[in-house]
């Protein structure tokens, strides 16, 4: 795609048929490897490499086959989420956060959106994995609300408004677990219900979204997604939508659940306070990789990336009072056109001599601390590079 | 709240007066229209802003923060009270008067996706009060937007383009180009950076404060994070329910929270280090129908220090330290303690006269 390179955001009328000509191509292929329904499990089935993570995500690409190009949304992705721990991840919009716990979840909105390269090893707890980017629908449809549930950012539009809340939660239970009495399923719906903290659990049984507060929806979509006893709650900024106190509500609320069933928690947040309270693992990402992780530990006292300085400095702190607050200069890259160096260059103030190569591998600077930034470059190892996928050989 | 109605003297010193300040939103039955009750958004709000300083209003939603903006600017009616703007009562005036002074006094919204209209070039919207208010001569139109824009950060050429080409931080550049255009006194900023991203906020704060510096501009600036508001702001007033419950200065109020709410408030604040344990004081439940209030104190529903008084009688607006207002029956002193009690014991015989008869 080298006319891509182009500066401009024209596109020819040929460039633009060319481009239709290759996504089409390119995503008919990929969807007809999906749609084998009776695939060999051998293909999906795997081994953790780490039995202590519940999921741990390698090199994943998520690519986007749009009318203006091929858009990276996560582009070589590595992190692991330990048992029973809550892993933060941090970025602007943009950035792919969402996008990745999506391809976890194989949520992703197709044709155009395909995971198209690496692994995500979901572990089963019996010494096998899947890798979500191969399984089928059907074995997915078994996953997804059962061992990985998600909880979104709008709980009014993820609740649908025409049906009661005891009807929406039981509906979970009742699909993974066929065998239950409509009056089990009932019991288990109110146990949750009361699980969540609402107090008049039977008045609510029979109420519609509209009837409750941002907060009791919130809390109705927690309990949604705790009712199968998922071992990986994906969050995706359960707090954005709402007030400070209820936020404060909510996020007790999920560090006690956790601790309760023994599940880990993905939190996607853009707010590095959310984060610090929460988590025990953060992963700070930029422009669809990975640009630093570590313990919230070593994330908070010793920011490490230049981007993640930045973040730390632009947020106002209530006690510390700063004259002027820090902006990162410039803005994200375009996702069409990534440049082939370090994404953040143009916008770093620490750039050195070797910024000018390719991108940065990931260096390890301490055990639990991973950075990819050349100023690491002589004081950690090299664990690894983050990969494209070539789109023009699929 | 007596020196707050002697305007004369403080008329120079303070830009904006806002006295008992009321707005109701009529709830209508369907059919015959009769007004079976009221939203009382905004019950009862009294403050003054100084000539170059920042409020800042903080609250949950639904505390009436936004409707009490938008009433100031008088985008609606008012139900009762008053509202000066350098010593001018702005609901006195008809519509040429108001005309004139709408310059003065602006607004940035919360959504600058929905803000700006999606059909005109970025250099209209910009211009169009300008035009409209006749702020410069025709021939010194162009110049006049090229460095209003410029102020902003937005180059020249960006003039043609449509909002639909801009990322979030650059369109709420334009809203508040658009507002600096009229050169106003007085800005309201309506949440200005909570559909931003952290970096990009940081970008916004500082134009905003920097434009202050430079104009001697005077902000409300509501917001609900905190944060912000402590960094940009040189008071900051407490809003509950439609009642202001706590004013003071910033440093004062974030170092000393007198009333329960906003101690609540505060607490919940969450702190970007991973060693900060700070005591939570986790509200229960969630605020109430603004159309149907507690009695008494609206708090007293969700307050840990909730006492007898607090279910009868609404707490006075009282100077508990010197500049550091705030409506709690912790705080009343002797007078007040006396009128409360009578409050409470009207109120009580009141009930009990209910269910003899």
């Amino acid at each position: 795609m080298a006319s891509e390179k182009k500066k401009s955001t024209y596109i020819s009328g040929r460039e633009s048929r060319r481009i239709t000509r290759f996504n089409r191509r390119v995503t008919r292929k990929l969807e007809k490897e999906r749609a084998d329904a009776n695939k060999d499990p051998k293909l999906y089935t795997t081994q953790m490499k780490n039995p202590n993570n519940v999921v741990e995500f390698d090199n994943v690409c998520t690519y986007f086959f749009t009318d203006v190009g091929v858009v990276k949304a996560v582009d070589g992705v590595s992190y692991e989420i330990p048992v029973g721990k809550t892993v933060g991840v941090v970025g602007e919009s943009g950035c792919g956060k969402s996008v990745t716990s999506l391809s976890l979840m194989q949520l992703l909105q197709r044709p155009s959106g395909q995971t198209v390269g690496g692994e995500i090893r979901f572990n089963l707890g019996d010494g096998s994995a899947y890798n979500i980017v191969n399984t089928p629908n059907a074995i997915m449809e078994k996953i997804r609300g059962n061992r990985i549930s998600m909880i979104f950012q709008e709980p009014m539009t993820a609740l649908n408004p025409v049906f009661r809340i005891g009807q929406q939660v039981d509906e979970v239970t009742q699909l993974h677990h066929p065998e239950m009495s409509k009056e089990d399923v009932k019991a288990r719906t109110l146990q949750m219900l009361e699980l969540v903290g609402i107090a008049n659990k039977e008045g609510v049984y029979d109420m519609y979204p509209h009837e409750l507060s941002g907060g009791m929806r919130q809390r109705i979509c927690i309990a949604i997604a705790l009712a199968c006893s998922p071992s990986l709650i994906i969050a995706d900024e359960p707090t954005t939508a709402l007030d400070v106190t209820i936020q404060a509500q909510i996020l007790d609320l999920l560090q006690n659940l956790k601790d309760k069933l023994n599940s880990s928690i993905m939190l996607i947040t853009h707010d590095l306070g959310v984060v610090a309270g929460m988590a025990d693992y953060v992963v700070v990402m930029y422009a669809g990789r990975v640009v630093e992780k570590g313990t919230t530990d070593d994330i908070y006292h010793h920011p490490s990336h230049p981007y993640t300085i930045g973040l730390m400095k632009s947020k106002p702190v209530v006690g510390k009072k700063v004259e002027e607050l820090y902006n990162i200069p410039g803005n994200v890259p375009n996702p069409v056109e990534m440049p082939n160096y370090c994404y953040f260059r143009d916008r770093c103030e620490m750039q050195c001599e070797r910024c000018k190569g390719e991108y940065p591998p990931e260096i390890r600077i301490s055990d639990t601390h991973i950075v990819t930034c050349y100023r690491y470059m002589d004081e950690g190892e090299v664990v690894g590079h983050p990969k494209s996928v070539d789109v023009e050989a699929l | 709240m007596q020196e707050m109605n002697n305007p004369t003297a403080l008329r120079d010193e303070y830009l904006l007066e806002v006295n008992n300040l009321v707005k109701w939103f009529p709830i209508k039955s369907s059919f015959f229209k009769r007004t079976i009750g009221n939203v009382k958004a905004v019950d009862g709000v009294s403050f003054k802003i100084r000539r170059g300083e920042t409020m800042g209003l903080v609250g949950e939603s639904g505390c009436g923060k936004s409707t009490c903006g938008r009433t100031i600017l008088r985008l609606q009616e008012k139900t009762s009270g008053e509202v000066r703007l350098d010593g001018q009562d702005i609901f006195a005036l008809n519509k040429d008067q108001l005309r004139k002074l709408r310059p003065r006094m602006q607004i940035v919204f919360q959504d600058p996706y929905s803000s700006l209209s999606p059909r005109l070039p970025i250099g209209e919207i910009v211009g169009e009060a300008v035009r409209e208010h006749d702020i410069v001569p025709p021939n010194e139109f162009d110049d006049y937007i090229t460095r209003v824009m410029d102020v902003c950060g937005l180059p020249p050429y960006y003039k043609d383009r449509y909002p639909h080409e801009f990322s979030g931080g650059q369109r709420q550049r334009i809203c508040i180009a658009r507002a600096l255009a009229l050169s106003p006194d007085f800005i309201v900023c309506d949440e200005p950076v909570s559909a931003l991203d952290v970096s990009i906020q940081a970008q916004i704060i500082n134009l905003l404060k920097r434009l202050q510096a430079d104009f001697g501009l005077t902000y409300l600036f509501i917001s609900h994070d905190l944060s912000v508001v402590e960094h940009i702001s040189d008071t900051v007033g407490v809003m509950y329910l439609g009642n202001m419950v706590e004013y003071a200065a910033t440093e004062k109020i974030f170092a000393n929270p007198l009333n329960p709410y906003t101690q609540a408030l505060f607490s919940a604040i969450p702190i970007p280090d991973p060693d900060a344990h700070i005591h939570r004081i986790i509200l229960e439940g969630s605020i109430p129908s603004p159309a149907n209030p507690p009695s008494g104190c609206k708090f007293h529903t969700r307050c840990s220090h909730c006492t007898e008084v607090c279910k009868y009688a609404p707490p006075e607006w009282l100077e508990v330290e010197e500049g550091h207002w705030c409506a709690c029956h912790l705080y009343d002193d002797a007078d007040a303690k006396a009128r409360a009690d009578e409050a409470v014991r009207k109120a009580r015989s009141g009930e009990a006269a209910g269910k003899a008869v």
